[in-house]
């Protein structure tokens, strides 16, 4: 170790979240903030609906973040972001970034219908899901965006969740948005260069964020990141952008991981059969194959 | 300047002449003349503002939320079926306390699919925290407008309102109109300045998680911000009168002073009752009526002191609560409670899903009262 | 790219307060009209959420950063090497885990 040698940093260094917040041993969800403010910086304005990080902020008279925040309605983070959006341009600023910042439950289920209205009239947002695969903060029941397989409190281990996670991808790329990206936490480097990329394109952006819920998953704190690289390295949750329709995967694994360890590492997967763990994995290899083709034809 | 247009126009206007600086609106039968002339003003440049035609009643009382916070004055319309989606939103408004104005054409709740005039829609909307207004014209619908931004952003106040209008029988029926001149306007209702407000430089984040060791201590703030309010609503509706010479106050009385029979009434309902009140005092009856302009907050002094003469105190409710009467008779009574007042008292029931009440039918209320039982609650011109 | 990242400056009307300010509010009369941060959280010392703490052996770290990268909290300074802020540190344990030299140890808090 050299003494002289300052630590090597490959993010930028100021912290805008602050310690003390609310979030689980080892949340992803904060370090989804983590990142997206050291990429967006101060000039900002978030609103957050009914979720997780409407609790991690902290609460009354106290803020984590220390930027303008406002909590909203479980469905309305899209529209409230469309408010503030186009009431600073009617007074003529232009400069301040406007973020939604939603959990999976505020944007696949409740909060489509406001997502989806934001997207057509093409509002200059970044709206942010954090995915963390299930309703955490009323602990943990089935989202459209539980995957198959998965034990929630709603989808119990003798009926577990059949059926597949919602493509709302897809379902944003259709909308005609002029950026889209998936990011996770264990790539802060490629998440907080989506969010530089977003901040500077006018329209709406989506960035989803695949972030790891130790309690809800039921798997080691410790483990977040290692989760939140393997999602990538299965090809389960493929890392890639569109931009104008065209699709460019930022990570191709050399060697596809198979799923099993990705499944192991997590409580909520320990009942599944081995045709069931079969199944999923030439599931995720076929959508893997479609995300191939769409790069390959609208690249 | 003086023209002729409907209710639904006033209201376009009224907020035009506010300077509002953003709208999001979703269409509904009968606002929608409302979004047409104010998606017109806009785009003809008329109104500088940032129009947002939502997918929602419920994204459009959001966004609006989202401007607000940010320290933009903004302006929403709706009606019934809208008004009931956004429910929850109107709570978080008035608990965020954003100043907020909202015009609502009153149109009954389906079903059956009604869209003719009728106050159940604003009424089950009583306790989201918005003050309440019900316009009996259209001068009344455009003045309350510009009032409502000057009473609602006062620094003491902060809660939304609501100017109520009914539907066809105001935003469909023109009527003269006096526009006043956007440099009065701004003399009246200078520029939006909040203190609390979404701003980078200023960073706070707004509606946290609240423990109980704090959310009951906004509750009363609200509380004391609609005592305020009472005054203010007073004393802007005089200042109002001295520079344009149309005087509002909560409420207004019309011969009552010698009344045995006092009509109590809201909306369009008040202005037939006035030519009721004349026609009846011909045939030798001594008739009043009292017009609930604002509904919340609650003028309960003021009733008092209106009714506390009057034999007979008949309420005419376009609304029913249902399981016990209409709404107003409920508050009516519970103020001449509060005076010790013990005066006969009807629960009128009328004009609901937009029928006619027209003078015959006022007539019959007055003879109504005249012979039956007091304290009681009647269905007028129920088909039987 | 990123390391030579400053983040978009704005001028604030005053410093952000991140300081350990405890907020007291005793009368109606002091609170803002509607729920508003009054304070930073850095008021909620959640060391306590610990069952065990990293101790970083500088000696063997070879200051890659990773620790401090992909601490939630974030509650370990970016020096070389890099130190935990023992105040927030809730013990999640993810730099034990990612530390490439094993230079991160866990030692169980005593009870």
């Amino acid at each position: 170790m050299n003494e002289k040698k300052e630590l090597r940093l490959s993010i930028p260094k100021e912290e805008v979240l602050q310690p003390g917040h609310l979030a689980c041993q080892g949340c992803g969800a904060s370090l989804a903030m983590r990142y997206a403010l050291k990429a967006l910086g101060r000039d900002i304005i978030v609103d957050i609906p009914a979720c997780c990080w409407a609790v991690i902020d902290g609460p009354f008279p106290y803020s984590a973040t220390n930027i303008p925040i406002y909590h909203t309605a479980f469905e309305t983070a899209a529209a409230v972001a469309s408010g503030v959006t186009n009431g600073l341009k009617a007074i003529g600023n232009d400069h301040t970034t406007v973020m939604a910042w939603a959990g999976d439950g505020g944007t696949f289920d409740i909060g489509i219908q406001a997502l989806s209205g934001a997207a057509e009239r093409n509002d200059d947002i970044i709206y942010t899901v954090y995915d963390n695969e299930a309703y955490m903060n009323t602990g943990i029941q089935r989202s459209s965006a539980t995957p198959h397989g998965a034990w929630t409190t709603t989808t119990p281990v003798k009926h577990y969740r059949k059926g597949w996670k919602k493509d709302l991808d897809s379902i944003m790329v259709a909308h005609g948005i002029p950026y889209l990206a998936t990011a996770s936490i264990a790539y802060p480097e490629d998440m907080i260069k989506k969010y530089l990329k977003a901040q500077k394109i006018k329209g709406t952006k989506f960035i989803h964020v695949y972030a790891p819920c130790p309690t809800g998953w039921k798997s080691d704190p410790a483990m977040t990141i290692h989760l939140a690289k393997m999602v990538v390295e299965t090809n389960i949750f493929p890392l890639y952008e569109v931009e104008n329709g065209k699709y460019k995967i930022n990570i191709k694994p050399k060697n596809r991981k198979p799923l099993d360890e990705y499944l192991a590492m997590q409580g909520r997967f320990k009942h599944l059969p081995q045709e069931e763990i079969e199944y999923l994995q030439r599931t995720f290899d076929e959508k893997w194959e479609i995300l191939l083709k769409k790069e390959e034809h609208f690249g | 300047m003086k023209t002729v247009m409907n209710g639904d126009f006033a209201a376009s206007y009224g907020a035009m002449t506010s300077d509002v600086k953003f709208v999001a609106a979703y269409p509904i039968t009968p606002q929608t003349l409302i979004v047409e002339k104010l998606s017109e003003l806009v785009a003809d440049g008329e109104l500088d503002a940032s129009f947002v035609k939502v997918e929602s009643e419920h994204s459009a009382m959001a966004a609006c939320i989202g401007a607000q916070a940010a320290g933009i004055r903004t302006f929403t319309a709706t009606s019934s079926q809208g008004l009931l989606l956004m429910c929850e939103v109107l709570h978080w408004a008035a608990r965020a306390r954003l100043p907020i104005v909202l015009a609502n054409v009153n149109r009954a709740v389906a079903p059956g699919w009604s869209i003719w005039a009728d106050a159940q829609d604003s009424i089950s909307q009583r306790d989201t925290g918005w003050m309440q207004v019900y316009a009996e014209n259209n001068q009344d619908v455009y003045d309350s407008i510009l009032m409502a931004y000057k009473i609602a952003e006062d620094n003491d106040v902060l809660l939304p309102m609501m100017v109520n209008l009914d539907a066809f029988f105001l935003s469909h029926t023109s009527e003269v109109v006096d526009l006043i001149d956007n440099d009065k306007a701004k003399e009246f209702l200078p520029a939006y300045d909040p203190e609390y407000k979404l701003d980078p430089k200023n960073p706070r984040a707004f509606g946290a998680l609240t423990s109980p060791e704090h959310y009951f201590e906004f509750t009363y703030k609200m509380f004391e911000a609609m005592e305020v309010a009472k005054k203010k609503i007073t004393q802007v509706g005089k200042e109002f009168g001295d520079i344009f010479g149309r005087y509002y106050d909560m409420t207004e009385s019309y011969k009552i002073d010698d009344a045995e029979t006092v009509l109590v009434t809201f909306g369009t309902i008040a202005g037939t009752a006035k030519e009721s009140v004349d026609r009846l005092r011909k045939e030798g009856k001594k008739v009043g009526n009292l017009k609930i302009r604002v509904f919340r907050p609650f003028p309960a002094e003021q009733i008092i002191d209106a009714l506390k003469n009057a034999k007979r105190v008949v309420v005419i409710d376009r609304d029913y609560s249902y399981g016990n009467e209409g709404a107003f008779y409920t508050e009516i009574k519970g103020a001449l409670y509060d005076a010790n007042l013990r005066i006969d008292t009807y629960g009128m029931i009328a004009g609901l899903g937009g029928r006619d009440v027209s003078t015959t039918v006022i007539k019959e209320i007055v003879e109504k009262a005249e012979t039956s039982e007091p304290n009681k609650t009647y269905f007028i011109g129920v088909k039987k | 790219m990123l390391l030579q990242l400053k983040l978009p400056s704005i001028r604030l009307n005053k410093e952000i307060s991140v300081e350990e300010k405890k907020i007291e509010l005793n009368k109606v009369d002091e609170f803002p009209p509607m729920p508003v941060s009054l304070g930073s959280m850095r008021v909620n010392k959640t060391s306590s959420w610990r069952n065990f703490r990293p101790i970083i052996d500088g000696e063997k770290c070879i200051g890659c950063g990773i620790c401090w990268k992909f601490c939630p909290e974030p509650a370990i300074f970016p020096t070389n090497p890099p130190e935990v802020d023992y105040d927030y540190c809730k013990g999640c344990g993810i730099c034990i885990a990612n530390c490439p030299v094993d230079a991160i140890t866990r030692q169980d808090e005593t009870k």
